[in-house]
């Protein structure tokens, strides 16, 4: 209880503070209040992973009941993860946002946003009412809006803010739907109503239950084909907002699915078999979408649309696994899909900042215009370059852990899973393969064209290195990343209550010799630590015997040609132009081409767009539709006021007559009877 | 310990064999077999020359790139006896392991700012990613037909059942003998002994490579021709005793070599814009090998 209420007084003290300040002290004041949180949150958080779970009940209101805050493991979990990012990212937004000190207004705004969102997002993993998590859902998703328009005089940004509201109101329809159809029929507002609903209603309807709450979270998660307001959102907002969205508010709906996963007891391998086709998609489309981006922001947006399909993955062989009674497949896909809601929200908030530093010094996020920022930014380079490699799951580093822990659920659902179904399996390590394949594909690609090679806009000559505020933030993550790859073990044991919760059995105790995920995990610590170690003994003993030898430098070899310049370098959208070509059919891409056409040749040009197809069939086409449709009732909307005052006048007539008419029909019926 | 020691042995000897092979088959005599060390030898001795586009990238990614073959050697089992690093599901951490080695060989090719390394990156970053599912599609056949999860347990098990393992061992080798060729960049994917930097995949990507970096490099290439050799002999090997296996090992890197010699030989190179739908192809073949085995296991009803 002391808890709620420091959290509740921090809340309000901020909130009144912030506007006050001067632009300097406000992002000191987010600081101290995010930490504060962090700190009020994780105390229980972590009592909760080692084995004290926290009980609340707040006596609430009428209408909502009493209210459970519970912190179990499951919530631990997510809400550990979500401090790390929400502490990191404050810390490299305070001096981000120093850009922009002279909007006073708006940079208050700003912060009681962000402290708003992080308050919102504790409170939706630790609620256990209905209504109230409704409400703090609604807190989360306008905030974040508010964060995300921050530079709202751009009209891109503004579109993009609209467009994430309106999708994330979806979200809170199709969820306040399946919410009141649990309250119709059990008449409560608490969480353990679902699984009253489970108990008491046919197995299809809690299935359908089931569905329509994956949809709900799939949205604010992006799922394909419910991803469409993620990567206008992401590249909108300013960086840190896009590495807290990113990382981790769109995990709120896999938090959502795992939560009503637990509560709703329903078909699991129906639904497991449903969430596993839908992740290969959404995994495959997303990093094939990512690697035709022009702007990084975008790009890293695709990417966790990516992340999420490989989260997912690891759910639908979670849910196979609880519904052919396998403990271990279960426990292999839940794990892997929590452990990698971490690692996602660390190398993907990492990626962001790194994007951030970049924006900030060669004001521009389109990758065609970079190079050789590795000589400016070395440490920004350095930062990225591990990020980029973590979230290609290369090991040493804690992407790899999750991947090779979801692989391994893969392989042993070979095992169990009958006939049709093997296939799925089989196609989803196809598709795991490919976007881990692809994935190594656009990173290097953005890798070596933003860092490596020369500058190929005059811009970027006067880019310098982050101020170390913005790099602090960043290598505490690189700290994570590399501890979470070199020990992985150590997070396996901390998982061991939250797979608990979910699946019923304790990785730690249930296992025989069979297959040993902390052995297991041990020995990848080991050969990461050896990988680590080989290099590093190789490189001194090259440098060693280099440094006896004479080293030339010289401009780089161009097959003879002696006059190579900047403009003959290979760009992003040469590097991945094989790879386009075949992935045509499946993608939408626009060209503009001006060529040459005289003997005395003009200006000629060469633009790619890589549209989403699925955004384009799904989303812009019923609109366009649709609004087809409803210019034939474009002489309603003519401007004349009398004419709209007489719309009311009809409503409230037909409002107040359509019932008497009825009435009165019923009292004719009632005489003709007694007749 | 031993599939390492074997394997790094091999590898001095792999290139060798595969241009003597050539050689004869274009009525040449040819070098010695020791020829590609003796060459690599000297380049770790000389000098080198450096871009100064480049970046410490340069410097450290043919590092990486060693180590992690290394580290993949490793990995790899010698008929019962365990490699030095074994695990279940170990596979994934060879195919991952390996990737990473790629992945900084790519970037060193952009980081030179040169228009011919790009070219050789963007194609070594597609054709390799588009080889990865095929072998994670296989391996996931193999472990599926023995019930068991790391290469030593498959590799000793496999044989145990009908003569069709035989036949799925084929076509496995298949499988793995193509993907070798395009993990090295070699015919029918790339030439490396084309005239033309247009046309190249690999050789184009260490046109800026000298000195010490350009023998590990090299020498990588050789190694990664031995590991690929030692993984198709542990589809034959099972647990045969010692002094059957380590002749029966040496053999199979032979004819692998051999193999490899003749195919360089006697095939044309793909047309470029083909080599993605032939790597596609090798999905298709370990797919034929799913299929096979859930033939074997009865697992259609």
């Amino acid at each position: 209880m002391l808890y709620v209420n420091l959290f509740i007084l921090s809340f309000l003290f901020t909130i009144l503070i912030i506007p006050f300040l001067s632009s300097k002290w406000k992002g000191f004041v987010a600081i101290i209040s995010v930490i504060s949180f962090a700190v009020l949150s994780s105390i229980p958080a972590i009592n909760a992973l080692l084995g004290n779970s926290t009980n609340l009940l707040i006596s609430g209101s009428q209408v909502t009941g009493e209210i459970p805050i519970k912190i179990d493991p499951l919530s631990a979990w997510f809400i550990l993860t979500i401090n790390f990012t929400f502490i990191t990212g404050v810390i490299y937004g305070s001096k981000y946002m120093q850009a922009y000190s002279e909007q006073k207004d708006k940079l208050s705004l700003h912060w009681i946003s962000y402290v708003f969102a992080h308050a919102g997002i504790l409170a939706v993993c630790s609620v256990q009412n209905i209504l109230i998590f409704m409400i703090v859902w609604e807190i989360m998703t306008v905030s974040a809006f508010l964060l995300v328009i921050f530079e709202g005089q751009k009209v891109a940004t503004i579109r993009a803010g609209l467009s994430y509201l309106i999708q994330s109101h979806i979200v809170v329809l199709l969820l306040g739907l399946a919410f009141i159809w649990v309250n119709i029929k059990t008449g409560s507002y608490n969480f353990e109503a679902l699984s009253w609903f489970a108990e008491t209603e046919k197995p299809l309807y809690s299935f359908l239950l089931m569905l329509i709450l994956f949809v709900g979270f799939g949205i604010k998660a992006g799922f394909v084909p419910l991803h469409t307001w993620l990567p206008y959102a992401h590249p909108a907002a300013p960086s840190h907002v896009s590495g807290v969205m990113s990382g981790v508010l769109i995990k709120t709906g896999i938090y959502g699915i795992i939560r009503m996963l637990v509560l709703l007891n329903t078909n699991y391998l129906a639904i497991g078999y449903f969430i596993l086709t839908i992740s290969v998609i959404t995994g495959v489309y997303g990093v094939m979408l990512a690697i035709v981006q022009h702007n990084l922001k975008k790009l890293l947006a695709y990417h966790s649309i990516e992340n999420i399909g490989i989260i997912g993955i690891g759910i639908g062989i979670g849910c196979i696994g609880i519904g052919y009674e396998n403990t271990m497949l279960s426990v292999l896909g839940f794990s892997g899909a929590l452990l990698h809601v971490l690692n996602h929200s660390l190398f993907k908030s990492l990626l962001f900042y790194g994007a951030g530093n970049i924006y900030q010094s060669a004001h521009s996020m389109n990758i065609e215009h970079f190079g050789g920022l590795i000589k400016r930014m070395p440490h920004t380079a350095f930062l990225f370059l591990i990020a980029a490699l973590a979230i290609c799951g290369l090991p040493p580093f804690n992407g790899f852990i999750s991947e090779f822990i979801i692989y391994s659920g893969l392989f042993k659902g070979l095992n169990i899973v009958g006939f049709p179904y093997i296939l799925l399996l089989v196609y989803a390590l196809f598709g795991l393969a490919l976007i881990g394949g692809l994935a190594i594909l656009c990173f290097t690609k953005a890798f070596g064209t933003i860092f490596l090679g020369s500058p190929r806009f005059e811009y970027n000559l006067n880019a310098t290195e982050s101020h170390w505020l913005k790099l602090f933030p960043m290598y505490l993550i690189v700290l994570f990343i590399v501890i979470i790859g070199i020990f992985p073990s150590l997070f396996i044991r901390l998982l061991s209550l939250p797979i608990e919760q979910i699946t019923g059995y304790n990785p730690l105790s249930q296992f025989t010799n069979e297959t040993n995920l902390i052995q297991n995990m041990e020995w990848i610590g080991y050969s990461s630590l050896s990988f680590i170690g080989l290099s590093i003994l190789i490189y001194f003993i090259r440098k060693n015997i280099v440094s006896k030898k004479e080293a030339v430098i010289n401009s780089t070899w161009g097959c003879g040609y002696v006059a190579p310049n900047i403009k003959m370098q290979y760009t992003a959208s040469s590097f991945v132009r094989a790879y386009r070509k075949i992935a045509e059919p499946i993608l939408s891409i626009k060209k503009h081409k001006v060529e040459i056409h005289n003997i005395f040749p003009e200006k000629a040009s060469h633009e790619t767009h890589a549209e989403d197809k699925i955004e384009e069939t799904l989303i812009d086409l019923p609109i366009r539709q649709l609004r087809q449709f409803l210019n034939y009732f474009q002489f309603l909307q003519n401007g004349k006021l009398q004419n709209y005052i007489l719309y009311g006048m009809l409503f409230i007539g037909l409002l107040t007559g359509v019932p008497l008419f009825i009435h009165l029909c019923e009292l004719f019926v009632n005489f003709l009877n007694k007749l | 310990m031993l599939s390492f020691i074997l394997i790094i042995l091999v590898s001095f000897v792999f290139t060798g064999i595969v241009i003597r092979t050539k050689s004869l088959a274009s009525g040449r005599k040819g070098p010695g077999i020791f020829q590609p060390m003796k060459d690599i030898y000297r380049l770790f001795k000389k000098g080198a020359v450096y871009s100064d586009t480049t970046s410490i990238i340069f410097q450290i990614a043919p590092t990486i790139y060693f180590a992690s073959i290394i580290m993949a050697i490793l990995v790899l089992p010698f008929g019962h006896s365990k490699g030095v690093i074994s695990f279940s599901y170990d596979f994934v951490f060879f195919a991952y392991v390996l990737a990473m080695g790629k992945f900084f060989n790519i970037i060193s090719a952009l980081d030179t700012g040169s228009s011919f390394e790009g070219m050789g990156a963007s194609r070594e970053a597609l054709f390799s990613m588009l080889a990865e599912p095929a072998f994670f599609i296989l391996m996931g056949s193999l472990a599926l037909l023995t019930g068991y999860s790391s290469f030593q347990e498959i590799f000793m098990t496999f044989h145990f059942g009908s003569y069709t393992s035989y036949a799925i061992g084929a076509l496995a080798t298949f499988v793995l003998i193509l993907i070798c060729m395009v993990e090295n960049s070699r015919m029918p994917i790339d030439d490396p002994k084309t005239h033309l930097e247009l046309t190249m995949i690999h050789e184009v990507m260490i046109l800026d490579n000298s000195g010490f970096d350009l023998g590990l490099i090299l020498h990588g290439t050789n190694m990664k021709f031995a590991l690929y050799g030692a993984l198709i002999a542990n589809l034959f090997m099972g647990n045969l005793p010692l002094y059957y296996s380590i002749p029966l090992f040496i053999f199979i890197q032979s004819i692998f070599a051999i193999v490899v010699g003749l195919l360089e030989s006697f095939t044309a190179r793909f047309r470029m814009s083909h080599n993605a739908q032939f790597i596609l192809v090798l999905s298709s073949v370990s797919l034929l090998v799913f299929f096979s085995v859930l033939m074997v296991m009865g697992k259609f009803n």
